[in-house]
């Protein structure tokens, strides 16, 4: 077969594909209204309810792909791969506690909780993260045995809910994070459907069986940074000053919020950015609240530098990181660490195409699952039923999580050494150029071939 | 109830001489062997005073306090003989606390276990996102009481502010007074036989003496917020 059998093979499927769709030459969609647009007006006529779903941001917003790094050539020279030493260690939270956590790579993985995820899929995170040297990060339900058994470095949440919050978790805990907010719904509590409610779930919250629970959005004892500040003491004191306090909050205002956080005596800060992930919020709330990732990280270095607390108080950035050039990426602008939850769950087996025919059951397909707050999950990993959950092999997803977190700490490194850094900690935006203005704007690098970064007089 | 100055097994601290973390680390460290009854003198207004307790002591706190009295408290009796700042008692586990004055806003928050007593008024939020804690006031709540109230039980023996139980799920409301108005899907219930009793037991065991079960009325979910209301217009 010629190349042009081969393309016009191609063409035709294509064309194919387009009528089965409904599609001819002459049909032209409305770039406002699409078939999307239309399906979800039509939705809304019928439920008269939001949409809520699980994933993050589907739109596209200025992201680390809109950045490069420059490497080595003249006037820097590179390392060399595996010969010469590229560090990746980090610590977390030495500024006030007597058991700060190290550790082996930058790459944490994000609060998920036992209720949005199987307690089988909780395993796996943990065995995956210890198997490399990191932590994982309870979520908006409490901590399991399950987890702590298979967390090295467990970081535990107080959220607004506080949901089986209780001092011995607290104490058995490596660290503790004051969540604030989260990326993928700044202002926002959290949503958990009666589908999942399981009698185990219901337990461990107080909550009736099968409700649909919309958790608060602030704290019960608290308001405002002052008020944060007492409420940290409090927790040192519970603890005997031992566990790192982390700070998490959803992108919106960085600079003052990161400012805020240091004030009121935060170890780490954890900044999420809009396109974090959620097992289940209002698709309004992820698509249109909260600023890019991107758009938020020099702005909270700015606050930290400010203070003088860049690398004294960490900074953890979350959403949207995908790859070691994502983490490298955001190390370059700033980060000590980045977190992920959504890449997570994917390399897991999550949206896997092995799994097809499960998703075409509930009318879905692999790579566009994204109703995880149903519960019906055929990878069995954002579920609560006993058979769903059971089709996941917790030691085989660990080994996968472990498999993709070494790969993306060598992509990081690939780039570290490039760019002549033997710590990947000492990536920094004089690395970086970006390709599209929005982005050299939001990253302060300058556009790519240009000495220009728009704005960067106004600071 | 409180512990005699010269009883020799009783611990005296000073915080106005000791620093609060060394006092929070002994009350800690008492598992180990110590004395079971304590008196913290000169708390005036420090936060965290006696947090984070998990032994069956008893400590008085002798002046007011700030926020987070007996914070997250598990076992321990605990007596504030003072007002208390916010969030007293916050998520206490188990045993006891005592105000014997007022609480400012979210006292007993989150609780999920043991029995607060606060013998004044209690300020707004009292028994926020409560989880199973008892709390019985003796003066009267301020609004948005009960907020979410998941599960325990709330005796307010003076009269509730505005919003009381707004989005409660299955905790009881007990209010002999007046009640400013009710939140989002709390509703007036029957004070049945078995209610009286709990009642009474719950004010017994606070030492109220001059309540009487009868005169209170009983507020809970009324169960319409539980779930979301989707339409199927087809
Ligand atoms: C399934 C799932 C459950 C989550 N649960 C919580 C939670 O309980 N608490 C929280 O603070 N964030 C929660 N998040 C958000 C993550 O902690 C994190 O902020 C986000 O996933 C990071 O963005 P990424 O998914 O693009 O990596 C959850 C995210 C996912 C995907």
């Amino acid at each position: 077969m010629t190349e042009f059998d081969t393309l016009g093979k191609a063409r035709d499927e294509l064309e194919r594909r387009a009528a089965r769709r409904g599609w001819r030459p002459g049909l032209r969609e409305s770039a406002l209204f699409d078939r999307n647009v239309i399906h979800e007006i039509q939705r809304a006529a019928r439920e008269g309810i939001y949409d809520i779903r699980g994933f993050g941001a589907k739109r596209a917003v200025p992201h680390f792909d809109d950045l490069l790094f420059l490497g080595a050539s003249m006037s820097r020279y590179p390392l060399e791969g595996y010969r010469e030493r590229c560090d990746t260690d980090v610590v977390l939270g030495d500024r006030h506690a007597a058991r700060p956590l190290h550790l082996e790579i930058p790459i944490t993985i994000a609060g998920m909780s036992f209720g949005a995820l199987s307690g089988p899929a909780k395993e796996a995170l943990g065995r995956g993260a210890s198997e490399v040297g990191t932590s994982t990060t309870t979520g908006d339900g409490g901590m399991t045995p399950e987890e702590r058994e298979h967390s090295t470095t467990l970081v535990y949440q107080l959220l607004p809910s506080r949901y089986g919050m209780n001092p011995d978790d607290l104490r058995r805990a490596d660290a503790i994070e004051i969540v604030v907010g989260q990326g993928a719904k700044p202002g926002g509590g959290g949503v958990l459907l009666g589908q999942k409610i399981s009698d185990r779930v219901a337990d461990m919250r107080d909550l009736p069986q099968g409700i649909d629970q919309r958790s608060a959005c602030r704290h019960p004892d608290w308001t405002g940074p002052d008020d944060l500040e007492i409420k940290i003491h409090e927790l040192r004191e519970i603890t005997d000053w031992e566990k790192p306090i982390f700070v998490k909050i959803g992108a919106t205002r960085p600079y003052f919020d990161v400012a805020l956080a240091v004030k009121a005596g935060a170890d780490v800060v954890v900044l999420d950015g809009m396109q974090g992930g959620t097992a289940a919020t209002q698709e309004v709330f992820i698509e249109h609240v909260g600023i890019p990732t991107l758009s938020a990280i020099r702005p909270a270095v700015d606050a930290l530098q400010d203070l003088d607390m860049h690398r004294r108080v960490q900074l953890v950035v979350s959403g949207g990181v995908r790859s070691g050039a994502d983490v490298a990426k955001a190390l370059a602008l700033g980060a000590d660490a980045v977190s992920i939850g959504v890449a997570a769950i994917v390399a897991l087996g999550d949206n896997s195409p092995a799994y097809e025919d499960g998703y075409e059951e509930i009318a879905t397909s692999a790579g566009f699952y994204d109703d995880w707050h149903e519960g019906r999950d055929p990878a069995g990993i954002s579920t609560q039923d006993d058979a769903l959950a059971a089709r996941f092999d917790p030691r085989l997803g660990g080994r996968r999580l472990a498999n993709y977190l070494r790969a993306m700490v060598l992509e990081t490194q690939t780039i570290a050494r490039a760019c002549g850094k033997s710590h990947v900690l000492n990536l920094e935006p004089e690395d970086l150029v970006a390709l599209t203005v929005e982005a050299a704007a939001m990253a302060r690098v300058p556009l790519a071939g240009t000495g220009w970064i728009p704005g960067a007089d106004e600071r | 109830m409180r512990a005699p100055d010269d009883d020799p097994v009783v611990r005296t601290v000073d915080l106005a001489a000791t620093p609060l973390r060394e006092v929070n680390a002994a009350l800690h460290a008492v598992e180990n062997g110590g004395p079971r009854r304590w008196r913290v003198l000169n708390p005036r207004g420090a936060h965290a005073v006696a947090a984070g307790i998990d032994a069956p002591i008893e400590v008085d706190v002798e002046g007011h306090v700030g926020y987070y009295c007996a914070g997250m408290n598990k076992r321990a009796m605990v007596r504030v003989h003072g007002n208390c700042g916010t969030g007293a008692a916050e998520n206490m586990m188990s045993g006891t606390v005592v105000v014997d004055g007022n609480a400012s806003q979210s006292a007993g928050a989150t609780g999920r276990g043991g029995l607060l007593v606060i013998r004044g008024d209690a300020a707004a939020r009292c028994g926020i996102s409560m989880k199973g804690l008892d709390i019985v006031v003796r003066g009267s709540v301020g609004h948005m009481s009960a907020f979410m109230a998941q599960r325990g039980r709330l005796v307010v023996c003076g009269d509730a502010g505005d919003a009381l139980g707004d989005s409660i799920y299955e905790a009881h409301l007990y209010v002999r007074g007046d009640v400013g108005g009710l939140g989002a899907d709390c509703v007036g219930k029957e004070l049945r036989e078995d209610h009286h009793a709990e009642l009474r037991d719950l004010l017994e065991r606070a030492g109220v003496d001059d309540c009487e079960p009868a005169d209170f009325r009983r507020y809970g979910s009324a169960r319409r917020l539980y779930n979301f209301h989707v339409d199927h217009a087809e």
